[in-house]
């Protein structure tokens, strides 16, 4: 029976009444008393050097406060990237400057050379045509292997190559993975590329910032899936503010999916003119320069090895990946091509050796970073990818070699150094085979047959680490922040209760899952509760909303401070009815003496923390408020099995998704609604990525696909409707709401199915040569795999 | 500077505008009405979406002059007159038809003209009407069943499929 309140219930949300009458707050609808208008001059080439920039005109034209240039950034810091790697010699990343607008050089198109800054936005552009920057053009860098060679074109010249790390995982397996490969009964290899791709969160990035000469105090208002980080980043590293002086405000966002997790330069910009111009300065993202400004997702060039013995049990693994970082080091960008991706090699199997290479190389695009899934889709992408092929070379059915090697027992530890809490992988293949309907899959294909048409299905069975990061363990890997999460629980006098997260909610609904929790724990109604988050001048110090993270880390810091709040009105009431406090419990919102009918409300145990005239002020403090940091035990471990049916067109290669199933282990479930829409846009932008997206640059290093009109999203009738299961549950052993997260799985097990289903198509149509296709998989791919 | 006198939501309003000014700044920056989302600048978005004469237009494809005496209705008129949630409304919400919500003004906006004209629409025409209208949250499943169960036809429960 389903819930109506509570943790289970699909609870409406609350956020949507805002959101459906236009009056959601998201940071353009912010304007400022007396704002001027930041417009940006971006390089319009790859690489070249600047020679000089002339703003004299510019500084004279019509409502113009300043034209900025790299000139007025002496002193100021770069904008710092959060994660040092090791390479497998034990030396450090390379580290290159990246200056909020371009020094001496320009490497990307798109990369900031200078700001004008006027009583309007026309005027600010206008002027921005008056500023003259000569700059010679440098033969670009743009792939990867080509960069690697000696004498190639340096990005960085200050750096020794373009190679930011060579990265070996786990290096001490190395040698013993080789002699497994060259001793085995078949290796299966398949080399792929893993397409870079646009985040596109629909609402552009925004800016606006002030600054009061008469306190020193600083305020941006950004869009940020973590405002707190961007005041750490941004104060300590970039303009020198100390936390106190600088408040950052995320209010509404509209959507994010990694690409407003980073630091950026527009933010810093913003903050440090507001200061320069004596009033507050803003700065709205147009939708093109977002293309070549937000940190773009992937781009990964891999070979995969998989070694196994005559009866497809898995043997050893192999993998060697080039990974694009871009021009400069985005925040969190080192850490995703490995311990976000090396880590999750061993998928759902128990494969007994696994070495991981790769090598992030700069290049003259736009930076690249976490982007929904964010290592975990490169991982499972290029494993699964290889099992359906390695099943196809051994004669053994997909599904079957999949299960000879799935990992059953847990706790377990995989051979790259993380530890799977629970699982139960062959449960959730039984739900994807019912859902799918998979038995009668042959009746179909010989439908589709008969019309024309090639049908196929394929499967992919993913695990991801979510509930991101255990603080200790991500220290030793590189991270320069801890991963921790925070909740302040202020119970009001009279009970109702505000909640301040450093989770942030960009269209995850935590306004309303996280009310659920804490009503459900004390048994009052949701409607008593608001969830606080998106503003560093409100809530505790909190490190936000990425990597699958915010119910597990951000909820679990919220049940610990809940549970501090139950335990010290636990003793009020204790007091109230003359009882031990042993024998207090709460139920429905009152507390009882166990045994009697002793009974006293929570409104009123609230109520004397706050007027305590009858109150143990000897033993515990007056007031009800509560703060929890927890710092989560281990990764958790979602997973699940999803099936993809397609058709495709002979004549044209065109592919349709006739149905795409998805069974999921999310552990614990806060809110069924709310996960479902998760998994349906986490399958949409997987879906996208196999089908139709692509960020494409030509050989100069020219972003082709620059705007809506060359870069493809998956529109309404690109995609079927999903079926989607969550009901096998394992839940986390070590997090108090045994939740795993599910934010990101839909991203990260669908674009390996939807390729296996358009390779098991072509197959069965005789196209046995046919045993890779590069995403997306548009038409002329597919039919140009037809007819090789 | 050119004067123009629009209806916007049933309130006449006047303005002086440049121009190049396109009706979606006018109601943005202008009139303040920030409920109109500017997702893109290419017209390919939808998050813009409002009636002009009762037909849906990308607000940002059309001038602010050329709304001259036209009547306008934005997201912010899209409630009923008590200030409840219009049928449209209410089904976005009880399919959980969106997550951050910055396209879902032009969606609301769109699907009310869809239904307008094809009161029963089929979830093939829904999905083809919507072509104009890019959302990155919801791969569009729970809009196309909030429409569906907005146009009164039977869709599964949220949460039991």
């Amino acid at each position: 029976m389903p819930k109506d309140e509570g943790i289970g219930a699909s609870s409406k949300r609350r956020e949507d009444l805002r959101f459906l009458t236009g009056k959601g707050k998201y940071t353009d609808d912010i304007n400022l008393q007396g704002q001027a208008y930041a417009y940006f001059i971006r390089s319009d080439v790859a690489h070249g050097t600047i020679n000089s920039i002339d703003t004299s005109a510019a500084e004279k034209m019509p409502g113009v406060e300043k034209v900025f240039t790299a000139a007025d950034f002496e002193g100021v810091g770069g904008v710092p990237c959060g994660w040092q790697v090791t390479d497998r010699f034990g030396e450090v990343m390379q580290e290159p400057k990246h200056p909020v607008l371009a020094e001496g050089k320009v490497r990307h198109v798109g990369d900031p050379i200078a700001v004008v800054v006027a009583d309007s936005l026309s005027e600010a552009r206008d002027a921005a045509e008056a500023v003259e920057i000569d700059i010679t053009e440098l033969e670009p860098v743009l792939n990867m292997k080509d960069a690697l060679k000696d004498g190639a074109t340096k990005v960085h010249d200050d750096l020794t190559s373009n190679l930011c790390y060579d990265w070996g995982f786990v290096e001490e397996n190395r040698d013993a993975v080789d002699a497994a490969i060259k001793g085995a009964h078949h290796v299966t290899t398949l080399e792929l590329k893993n397409n870079r791709l646009v985040a596109n969160p629909m609402e552009p990035r925004v800016a606006v910032a002030e600054f009061d000469s008469s306190t020193d105090d600083y305020t941006l208002y950004t869009t940020s899936q973590n405002p707190h980080v961007i005041r750490l980043l941004m104060g300590a590293f970039v303009l020198g503010i100390p936390e106190h002086k600088l408040r950052v405000v995320a209010p509404d966002v509209g959507g994010g999916f990694g690409a407003k997790i980073y630091h950026y330069a527009e933010e810093a910009f913003c903050t440090f003119a507001a200061k320069a111009v004596g009033r507050p300065v803003k700065w709205t993202s147009s939708r093109s320069e977002a293309f070549m400004s937000d940190a773009h997702g992937r781009d990964h060039v891999t070979k995969i090895e998989l070694a196994m013995d005559k009866d497809g049990q898995f043997l050893a693994l192999r993998t060697d990946t080039h990974a694009n970082m871009g021009a400069y080091l985005s925040t969190f960008a080192p850490s995703i091509p490995t311990w976000l991706h090396g880590t999750l090699m061993a998928g759902n199997y128990k494969t007994p050796l696994i070495y991981v290479n790769v090598k992030a190389v700069f290049t003259n695009t736009v930076p690249v970073d976490a982007y929904r899934g964010a290592g975990r889709p490169e991982a499972t992408f290029q494993l699964e990818r290889v099992v359906d092929k390695a099943a196809r070379e051994m004669g053994i059915d997909p599904i079957e070699l999949r299960r000879r090697n799935f990992i059953t027992e847990f706790p377990y530890a995989t051979p790259v150094a993380v530890e799977y809490d629970t699982g139960d992988y062959h449960a959730t293949m039984d739900k994807l085979l019912e859902m799918s309907d998979h038995a009668g899959f042959e009746k179909r294909a010989a439908e589709s047959k008969k019309n024309g048409k090639l049908r196929g299905f394929g499967i992919a069975h993913y695990i991801e680490a979510c509930g991101i990061a255990p603080s200790n363990l991500v220290g030793q890997l590189g991270a320069r922040a801890g991963l921790y999460e925070s909740a302040t629980v202020r119970v009001n006098a009279t009970g109702s209760i505000s909640v301040m997260t450093g989770s942030h909610s960009h269209g995850q609904g935590h306004e309303t899952s996280f009310a659920q929790v804490v009503a459900d724990m004390i048994g009052v109604d949701e409607a008593q509760i608001d969830i606080i988050h998106g503003d560093t001048g409100r809530g505790p110090m909190g490190m936000g909303t990425y990597g699958s993270r915010s119910i597990a880390v951000g909820g679990s810091a919220m049940v610990r401070a809940t549970e501090k709040i139950i335990n010290k009105a636990k003793k009020i009431a204790a007091h109230l009815m003359e009882a031990s406090e042993g024998d207090i419990e709460l139920k429905d919102g009152a507390f009882t003496v166990a045994g009697t009918d002793k009974s006293v409300a929570w409104g009123d145990v609230t109520l004397a923390a706050y007027v305590p005239h009858n109150y143990p002020l000897e033993d515990i403090e007056p007031g009800l408020e509560e703060t929890a940091f927890y710092d989560p035990a281990n990764f958790t471990y979602p997973s699940g099995a999803y099936g993809c049916e397609v058709e495709v067109d002979p004549e044209t290669g065109k592919v349709t998704v006739l149905a795409f199933s998805a069974a999921d282990d999310f552990g614990n479930i806060i809110n069924p609604m709310i996960v479902e829409g998760q998994v349906h846009g986490g399958l949409a932008q997987g879906i996208g990525q196999a089908l139709v997206e692509n960020c494409a640059y030509d050989e100069n290093g020219q972003l082709l696909s620059g705007s809506y009109m060359d870069y493809t999203m998956p529109r309404a009738d690109d995609l079927p409707m999903f079926n989607v299961d969550h009901s096998s549950i394992t839940p986390c052993t070590h997090n108090p709401l045994g939740v795993k997260g599910c934010g990101e799985a839909g991203a990260i097990g669908s674009p390996p199915a939807l390729v296996s289903a358009v390779v098991d198509a072509l197959q069965r149509a005789g196209h046995t040569d046919v045993t890779h296709i590069d995403m997306p998989l548009t038409p002329d791919r597919v039919w140009a795999a037809m007819k090789s | 500077m050119t004067k123009v006198t629009l209806t916007v939501n049933g309130k006449t309003v006047s303005r002086s505008v440049e121009g190049r000014t396109l009706l979606s700044s006018l109601l943005r920056d202008d009139l303040h009405m920030t409920g109109t989302h500017i997702g893109c600048d290419t017209s390919q978005c939808g998050a813009c979406v409002v009636h002009v004469n009762g037909e849906a237009v990308k607000s940002c494809t059309m001038f602010a002059a050329e709304a001259d005496g036209a009547e306008v209705k934005t997201i912010e008129g899209m409630a009923n007159a008590d200030g409840s949630l219009s049928v449209i409304q209410a089904a976005f919400k009880e399919h959980h038809g969106l997550q951050c919500g910055f396209c879902t003004p032009g969606m609301v906006m769109s699907a009310a003209a869809l239904l307008k004209d094809n009161p029963k629409p089929s979830e093939a025409e829904i999905r083809a009407y919507l072509e104009g209208n890019l959302c990155r949250c919801t791969g569009y499943h729970n809009i196309v069943k909030a429409i569906m169960a907005a146009s009164g036809q039977d869709v599964p429960a949220v949460a039991a499929e």
